[in-house]
């Protein structure tokens, strides 16, 4: 594996950026209690995107961990789980708002405490979105990595504040040139009612060559081959 | 059954400004004035009415279902559910609810997730992406297929587990149970009822709704 690049994502902060095929994206906690909220676009076709629904619905699970694959609304891998050292990563909660943000941390503005103004993941995203020639009708569900959010016979969610360790991991392999957009803002369940500060590393590095023989993501379930399939497809005919 | 809120409805049908069948296979687009309160009803049971919402006045605002879920704190919904878009704008609000249970997190199928979830020789078939694409290609309000957010299922049965598990179970609906909900904000409804016949959950056997709509 050759390491390429890495940066860190402070609190509050985000970042967006094409990604191609075959990269390992290493995020890493480097506090307890980290959230980094993250959607992928198909970079050569923005209207493909993550899709949580179609994700969850085909590997059975409400939660995300190694093994599983992120699936895009047309049936394909923009990326997979290769490691994870948590077992639970949410894509049901969603992202702050400002609304929220202020009710639950206090309002702050530029004006008054200038780089300590507390982000907001919709506005976070909002921004990015926009840069990318995209824009907030685009928002969807994201994966909320090192966040648990379970739920309860009756339905009520439950944020596991115990869940994610300083140093804990989590890999994304891209299966698709890709963009992706990151921010690190609060998970909407988390009940700390002080903004969380844990800051994120991510290294990218080349992945090894795909062996669909003996990869996990690739093998995990039927579903998850038929996706690599139609990937292997797309790629086939765009030439990529 | 858990999380179910059962309430009944005072609302008198032959009031209502709008009583319309909807095939299964069939989509169903129409604005909703604040205040209007929209049943759909579940003709012969076990049929899943796959519905998205937009803001009226902001077509870019879409239906959120983890703004939904993350705003009232439970992944299922009910009587007394705050349906709400991305931006966390209350839309519409479940008033009434005689089935028990109704899907967020499920979405709804296209054509190439079938292809993942079943056989790649099921890209042909009829499916509610298509629906709602069809609906927006007959809209004149610049939707397209960026607008396609996550719907909500009514009377579709998708239990969570505590430890994480997803499982379509049979359907807890049954003829002639509905969902009611009242608008909060001018909100355009998008329905499609699903043609969808690799799915036990409906006997295989997609059947007709039926939607009403009243005036405050």
């Amino acid at each position: 594996m050759t390491k390429l690049w890495s940066t860190t994502i402070a609190p509050g902060g985000k970042w967006s950026g094409v990604l191609a095929k075959g990269r390992l994206l290493t995020f890493t906690a480097l506090q307890d209690d980290a959230n980094l909220a993250v959607m992928l676009f198909n970079a050569h076709d923005l209207t493909e995107r993550y899709n949580m629904p179609d994700t969850l619905k085909a590997q059975y699970t409400a939660r995300l961990t190694r093994g599983n694959v992120l699936m895009s609304d047309n049936g394909r891998v923009l990326a997979s789980i290769v490691e994870d050292d948590l077992g639970w990563h949410d894509t049901i909660c969603g992202v702050t708002t400002r609304e929220g943000t202020d009710a639950k941390y206090g309002a702050t503005n530029y004006q008054t405490v200038r780089n300590d103004w507390l982000r907001s993941g919709y506005e976070n995203f909002a921004v990015e979105l926009v840069r990318c020639g995209l824009g907030v009708r685009d928002l969807g569900p994201v994966v909320n990595l090192f966040a648990k959010t379970a739920c309860n016979e009756e339905g009520v969610m439950i944020y596991d504040t115990k869940h994610c360790k300083e140093g804990s991991q989590v890999t994304l392999r891209t299966d698709m040139d890709v963009l992706i957009v990151l921010s690190n803002t609060p998970n909407p369940l988390n009940p700390s009612t002080v903004y969380p500060t844990a800051a994120v590393k991510l290294d990218v590095e080349i992945a090894p060559a795909f062996q669909p023989e003996t990869d996990y993501c690739y093998r995990y379930r039927g579903e998850n081959r038929r996706a690599f399939e139609n990937t292997e497809t797309y790629h086939l005919l765009a030439g990529k | 059954m858990t999380a179910f809120i059962r309430t009944e409805s005072e609302l008198n049908e032959e009031l209502a400004i709008v009583d319309e069948t909807i095939l299964a296979g069939d989509g169903w687009m129409k604005v909703l004035e604040p205040g209007q309160v929209l049943r759909i009803v579940d003709l012969e049971g076990n049929q899943a009415a796959d519905t998205l919402f937009f803001d009226a006045d902001n077509r870019d605002d879409h239906y959120s279902a983890v703004a939904t879920i993350a705003g009232q704190g439970n992944i299922y919904l009910t009587t007394g559910s705050v349906l709400r878009a991305e931006s966390g704008k209350p839309l519409v609000k479940i008033v009434a609810d005689t089935c028990g249970r109704h899907d967020t997190v499920g979405g709804s199928c296209s054509a190439e997730s079938n292809t993942v979830r079943y056989a790649h020789d099921k890209l042909s078939m009829h499916n509610c992406r298509d629906t709602f694409m069809l609906q927006l290609a007959r809209h004149d309000g610049g939707y397209t297929k960026r607008d396609l957010a996550p719907n909500v299922n009514f009377f579709m049965n998708v239990p969570v587990t505590p430890d994480g598990g997803l499982t379509f179970a049979d359907g807890v609906s049954a003829p002639g149970c509905y969902v009611e909900m009242a608008a909060i904000a001018r909100t355009t409804v998008l329905i499609s009822n699903c043609p969808q016949l690799n799915n036990p959950c409906n006997a295989y056997n997609p059947t007709p709704i039926r939607v009403l709509i009243w005036n405050p």
